[in-house]
């Protein structure tokens, strides 16, 4: 089945901390065939999402289709809070990566 | 009901943190707007700022953003809103931005203006009471019950202020309001809800505008955009020429740094966006309408608190081996060993940031293959006194060159040093409160007050 990475489909994939404890992602669509697309698709769940992170389920506080903005959006627990010792990233600005090269199915 | 509209203009989303762009923000100054705001504080900074009591950017910055938004805002009469000062808004951050205000009052022969403000810092005892009382100190973000002991080896304690403290020192006159820490909304919403605009408007114009030009499009920060209040709808408009406030900027930035994008919590209820429409007005303006304010039963302040850690230093090595990037992981091990046989195994952190592997991303990184051709391994100590915590980064940076590997063809050192010895680095802190206590009166936490400036 033909393929289509999430970088290519989405306008908008960001991290940043949603207060101190949490990091929150959002996949932002430009219109609403793709939003649809990609929701139909399955391949962004909280089962995906955790699978791709390597987390377990538990950690994923928020999972929200944001039909308004043609959004998908997920929020984790962070393990450190933010700007602890250790911390690699204060903000959770660059926690997105992964999310770029996932495969969404065309059909 | 409001009078008319309000039009609310905003330069930057966090003052200071970078500077302000002057360009735009004086052709929004052009067209009037009847208040000035910005927000100066975040907890994204992390919890060094509140808990060392310093700002996270140089003084001459904040000092930069404050004098255009102070000298331009006088000169029409504008009254001028500044939230969460020098970005923890600590007491001490008030004390200065006040002063900062009257040194350039006087400077550019400013002529007398009321200069109002309000702290935000919580005693000890005032939480001690309060659990003593058995009201319960709830943890935000899945956090357990503020404890007496968590209270006592806090640093510092803010609390976040709604519109109360800034709509009480509209009431008594201020011309210019400098606000300890407080919702980044609230400055924004305080005024309009002052004027008799709906509150749920209100609100959300705060949460659309709070960040200026991130809610518009392409991306750019410190850029002023304009918002507009009537009792029908708000109206966002950026005021560089290449931005423009369109449906999906402004959906998406109403999703910002939340979990929930249907909900944003204020002191005394909630902002629901659940029915929110958006629509583009003209070119660069989007119209929303249908935000509403549900007022809570129990009144809850958010407060926030941050505990030190240790004296902090951090040295910076590099590896260009093939053999050694490979087995990183060793090589890492070989070097705490080090530090564990000296120190043992508690009493201080020792963190090895290897970047080129996981140093962004830590245990969430996917990527387990290194593709890297070099690795730069940032060591951080964190011990109780400087001498420790310079010792632990000291051996955590130098074994690594030590490392003894069959594979490795090298006889003398086996890393690239960018500095012989550790950094002192600031100190450590960590957030220990980010929770929120129930209380009697909005106003019970953030003593207001008003002086004069200019001559």
């Amino acid at each position: 089945m033909k393929t289509e990475k999430l970088s290519e489909l989405a306008g908008t994939i960001r991290s940043k901390n949603a207060g101190v404890t949490q990091v929150t992602f959002d996949i932002i669509f430009p219109d609403k065939e793709t939003y649809e697309l990609v929701k139909r698709s399955g391949v962004l769940t909280k089962e995906s999402v955790a699978r791709l992170y390597g987390i377990k389920e538990e950690r994923i506080s928020d999972f929200v289709e944001f039909d308004t903005a043609n959004a998908i959006k997920f929020t984790l627990y962070r393990t450190k809070l933010s700007g602890s010792p250790g911390d690699p990233d204060v903000l959770g600005a660059q926690q997105y990566a992964p999310l770029l090269d996932v495969e969404v199915p065309l059909q | 009901m409001g009078k008319g509209i309000m039009r609310i203009l905003d330069p930057t989303g966090h003052l200071g943190y970078v500077p302000l762009k002057p360009e735009s923000f004086y052709r929004g100054m052009t067209t009037k707007p009847d208040f000035v705001v910005a927000d100066s504080g975040s907890d994204d900074v992390g919890p060094g700022s509140l808990g060392a009591g310093t700002s996270t950017s140089p003084l001459e910055w904040q000092r930069f953003d404050l004098e255009h938004m102070l000298v331009a805002s006088r000169k029409q009469g504008i009254p001028m809103i500044i939230g969460s000062a020098g970005d923890s808004g600590a007491n001490s951050r008030v004390d200065i931005y006040v002063n900062i205000i009257k040194e350039l009052a006087e400077k550019h022969q400013i002529p007398k203006f009321k200069l109002g403000y309000f702290y935000s810092e919580v005693s000890k005892e005032y939480l001690r009471q309060k659990i003593k009382d058995g009201k319960v100190i709830m943890g935000l973000g899945g956090l357990p019950a503020l404890t007496l002991e968590v209270i006592e080896n806090a640093e510092r304690i803010v609390a976040m202020a709604g519109v109360h403290p800034s709509i009480k020192l509209l009431d008594m006159g201020a011309d210019v309001i400098i606000g300890g820490r407080c919702g980044d909304i609230t400055i924004i919403a305080a005024p309009a809800i002052r004027a008799g605009f709906p509150e749920g408007l209100a609100y959300h114009m705060g949460k659309m505008i709070e960040c200026s030009s991130l809610c518009a499009e392409p991306f750019m920060g410190k850029e002023t955009v304009i918002g507009t209040i009537s009792d029908e709808d708000i109206k966002l408009t950026p005021f560089h020429p290449g931005q423009r406030c369109t449906v999906a900027a402004a959906c998406s930035h109403s999703m910002y740094e939340r979990a929930d994008p249907f909900y944003e919590y204020a002191v005394g209820g909630k902002l629901d966006m659940t029915k929110c429409k958006y629509e583009q007005f003209d070119e660069r303006t989007s119209r929303i309408t249908g935000a509403m304010w549900i007022p809570a039963k129990e009144i809850r302040v958010k407060l926030e608190g941050s505990r030190k850690v240790g004296e902090r230093y951090i040295g910076i090595v590099a590896i260009r081996d093939p053999y050694a990037i490979q087995h990183v992981d060793e090589v890492v091990r070989w070097s705490r060993d080090h530090v564990e046989e000296k120190f043992g195994k508690t009493g201080y952190q020792l963190y090895f940031h290897i970047f080129g592997k996981d140093g962004v991303m830590g245990d969430l990184e996917p990527v387990k293959e290194i593709k890297s051709h070099e690795l730069c391994i940032v060591v951080e100590g964190v011990a109780p006194t400087k001498e420790v915590a310079e010792e632990v980064a000291a051996i955590g940076t130098r074994q690594i060159a030590y490392m003894r590997m069959p594979g490795v063809k090298t006889t003398a050192l086996a890393a690239a040093f960018l500095v012989e010895e550790p950094m002192q680095a600031r100190p450590a802190y960590e957030w220990s409160i980010n929770h929120t206590v129930p209380v009697d009166n909005p106003m019970e936490l953030f003593p207001v007050h008003l002086t004069e400036a200019g001559i």
